[in-house]
């Protein structure tokens, strides 16, 4: 009898330590979608998670928007590879590219930086439209992007994703995590790709995209102590690049410098420190202290054809930010002080352009909020440059809830900056152009810095069709030049000329947004872009070349239902460019032509991915899978260093349709 | 002259001091409010944020803990507990009245505990 009460009391006992079992498996997940628009934040921003990132398995930063209405992803150039966003209309020059709050994509590597942000690192973006904030800095005019990368103290302990597609493009990607102790953590990431075989699909005996290897390695750490309220992260990163292009029987051991074949190599090769502490106050959760350094080398030396540029930048940034509030947390402030240093050595063929930029600012950041439908923020800076002068940056941003789920926001801010022309034009150096700078008496290449005005308003809402969700909304801005330095391929293509604007210039941007969720999880994103932007040139005002007016974006998404940790993912993106302005080439021979406007085209792209288990998918994917090609992707091909050479007229793809397939193996 | 200028010196810093020592400039007070929704929180919030020296206010819905930062100096927990109950919200401490709880839109008619 005991025996048998003994026995009943150890089943009942095991029931419930299985029942407790099952109730430990019980997992609220709430489904995380690709780009979250808030409608409470204060600026236009959306975000980028990472699950958006995995539509477009590859490959960087760079190439991470091209399911984002918000930026738009420009055929690289016929040359380099390295494709190019632009926001607003305006190219990344304009915006304020930040990793984790700390200027990252500019001077030496304004033209590739993108692409040395691998983009399994990443784990969300944020995209501001219009007048950025005036605590990174003054440069941003038409938006800002800031980048978060994985955190050592959430992230798994080790991540590998395998890549290869048929382009001859290899990618290996990963990441070791270690808990150090309960405060401290280190991540590992290892990215290496490579581009290996030879591609000429158009058989103009040019390459259509670069061989290529990068080695990128960053170790972070991360220390956290919740009640001292200490925060602190630790970079160090190092990553060396290398570009080979031009014609198919370049060999750059024998062809280098000579006029057998034309050729260029891009080797770029660059250290990055940074350190970030933070302090959030005892008893005072409201108030923070954080400052922010960072240090990096850039050394880019390069050639195109009998063209030599290098570039070399080393520089130290410094921003030490204070948070509090007045009376209460409707009322917030930020202020503090950033330092920038910037030493350039440049040569442009013999050309010595060396020099040593530096500036020191101050912020004040208002920010009131009234907890509910209403929310201001108004900012403003003061700097001191030793090129640039002494100026002040005004910025305001406003937001406004006039009913539920529908949100009024208005922006307006001026930017300045100095243009790096040749840095962020290089790709002109693929050309027989005479580059030629018009002015002597500005600060900065004989040219005076650029400044800008933005202005913004935009208008979204939810609500539901047939019971589905559905939001729509459209912004229009507009940016206006006081001062530019004037790019010009519109007078002949024998030269580029450099200039500060004489007349007026300006950007405007209209879009209009639809999603829907067509029936249960699968969601439609449609976009509709409308850009004039105009320049008046030395003679004769222009469309901004290369750059469509009329843009369309549609993306389909379809997922399964996470069956045992078993799902199959679907996504689809269809881009439409309308016709571009192209540069002048009228007076070139006939067939060294291009006519006036680019046709519009539309470009396909697609992928699917297989999640096996938790730990475990591949996906197989394609791109342009139209296989729309560029007809003539560079002018006298035939006589490359001739005087009508020109490979920097990209305005489609070159290379056709392109799959790939990958894995992605973690241990949790 | 110099003796004014001592006394008021000694005043000044005695009361401050004395100020100090009772009262906390950054006190961290929790007190449970009735309610039951988004509605709810925002008018909880806005009235805790209308006494003087609350610096932060935030009311969460599924635990009713509304936990403000307050200026011990400025106004006491019984001071927000009123301006609370004020607005037709019952806490811990004090009950609202019949008729500010009858102000309440119908979604806010949270159960009145006895």
């Amino acid at each position: 009898m005991q025996k048998n009460i003994m026995l009943f009391c150890m089943i009942l006992f095991s029931i419930s330590a299985f029942s407790q079992e099952d109730l430990e498996e019980v997992k609220i997940t709430k489904k995380q979608k690709g780009i979250k628009k808030s409608y409470t934040l204060t600026s236009n921003t959306s975000v980028i998670t990472s699950k958006e990132l995995l539509k477009a398995a590859c490959c960087n930063l760079a190439e991470s928007f091209e399911t984002n209405p918000s930026i738009d992803v420009n055929f690289s150039d016929a040359l380099t590879g390295t494709k190019q966003i632009k926001m607003l209309g305006l190219t990344s020059p304009y915006l304020m590219i930040t990793e984790e709050n700390i200027p990252s994509v500019r001077g030496a590597s304004q033209a590739y930086g993108l692409s040395f942000t691998p983009g399994t690192w990443i784990e969300s973006v944020q995209i501001t439209k219009g007048a950025g904030s005036v605590i990174n800095g003054y440069e941003s005019i038409s938006g800002q992007i800031n980048t978060e990368l994985l955190k050592p103290l959430n992230d798994i302990p080790f991540f590998l994703n395998v890549y290869g597609s048929t382009d001859a493009r290899f990618e290996v990607n990963t990441h070791f995590n270690k808990k150090l102790s309960d405060k401290w953590a280190t991540s590992l990431f290892v990215h290496g790709n490579a581009r290996v075989a030879k591609n000429d699909m158009n058989n103009d005996g040019f390459l259509d995209n670069p061989l290529g290897k990068q080695i990128n390695v960053l170790n972070r750490y991360q220390y956290y102590d919740a009640e001292s309220g200490l925060v602190s992260f630790i970079n160090f990163r190092y990553m060396n690049d290398k570009k080979q292009t031009g014609e198919v029987d370049f060999d750059k051991d024998r062809d280098r410098g000579t006029t057998n074949h034309w050729g260029s190599e891009i080797n770029t090769e660059r250290f990055d420190v940074s350190t970030k502490i933070g302090y959030v106050f005892k008893d005072m959760p409201y108030q923070s202290i954080g400052f922010q350094n960072a240090f990096n080398s850039h050394n880019q030396n390069s050639y195109f054809g009998l063209n030599l540029y290098d570039i070399k930048q080393n520089s130290f940034y410094s921003n030490l930010i204070f948070n509090s509030i007045i009376n209460n947390t409707k009322h917030k402030f930020s202020t503090g002080l950033n330092f920038t240093y910037d030493q350039y050595q440049e040569f442009v063929n013999v050309t010595d352009y060396s020099r040593i930029d530096n500036s020191v600012g101050a912020f004040f950041e208002y920010t009131y909020d009234n907890t509910d439908n209403f929310s201001l923020i108004l900012g403003g800076r003061v700097d001191n440059h030793n090129r640039l002068g002494f100026f002040v940056t005004p910025r305001l941003h406003m937001r406004y809830n006039p009913w539920k789920d529908g949100v009024i926001r208005f922006s307006a801010g001026r930017g300045k900056r100095s243009a790096n022309i040749f840095a962020e034009n290089q790709q002109l150096f693929a050309s027989s152009r005479t580059f030629s700078i018009l002015d002597n008496s500005g600060k900065i290449y004989g040219l005076n810095p650029e400044i800008a005005w933005n202005y913004g308003v935009s208008f979204s809402q939810k609500f539901k069709i047939f019971n589905k969700n559905a939001e729509a909304g459209f912004d229009f801005y507009r940016t206006d030049f006081q001062n530019q330095a004037v790019v010009d391929l519109m007078q002949s293509p024998q030269e580029v000329l450099f200039y500060n604007l004489k007349g007026s210039s300006f950007a405007n941007s209209f879009q209009f947004e639809f999603n829907y969720e067509l029936i249960h999880n699968l969601n439609l994103r449609t976009a509709y872009k409308y850009y004039d932007i105009q320049t008046d040139y030395l003679r004769g005002t222009f469309q901004r070349p290369l750059q469509a007016k009329h843009r369309f974006l549609g993306n389909l998404e379809y997922e399964t239902q996470l069956n045992n940790g078993k799902q199959w993912k679907f996504d689809y993106t269809f881009n439409w460019s309308g016709k571009q302005q192209l540069p002048y080439t009228a007076s070139n021979p006939v067939e060294d032509q291009f006519p006036d406007f680019s046709p519009s085209y539309a470009v396909m792209n697609m992928q699917v991915t297989r999640v096996i288990s938790l730990v475990f998918e591949v996906y197989v994917g394609g791109e342009n899978i139209g296989n729309y090609k560029q007809q003539k992707a560079i002018l006298g091909a035939e006589d490359p260093f001739g005087p009508n050479f020109d490979a920097s007229v990209a305005y489609a793809p070159i290379f056709g349709q392109m799959y790939y397939a990958g894995l992605r193996f973690k241990i949790k | 002259m110099k003796n004014i200028l001592l006394i008021a010196l000694i005043t000044f810093l005695g009361f401050s001091a004395q100020a100090q020592t009772k009262k906390n400039k950054n006190l961290k007070y929790t007190t449970e409010v009735n309610g039951n929704c988004e509605q709810c929180k925002k008018r909880i919030e806005k009235a805790a944020f209308g006494v003087p020296g609350v610096k932060t206010a935030s009311w969460d819905i599924s635990s009713h803990q509304l936990t403000v930062i307050l200026n011990e100096e400025k106004s006491s927990p019984a001071d927000l507990n009123k301006a609370i109950a004020k607005v037709g919200h019952d806490t811990k401490e004090v009950k609202a009245t019949e008729s500010d709880y009858a102000n309440l839109h119908s979604c806010c008619k949270y159960v009145r505990e006895e």
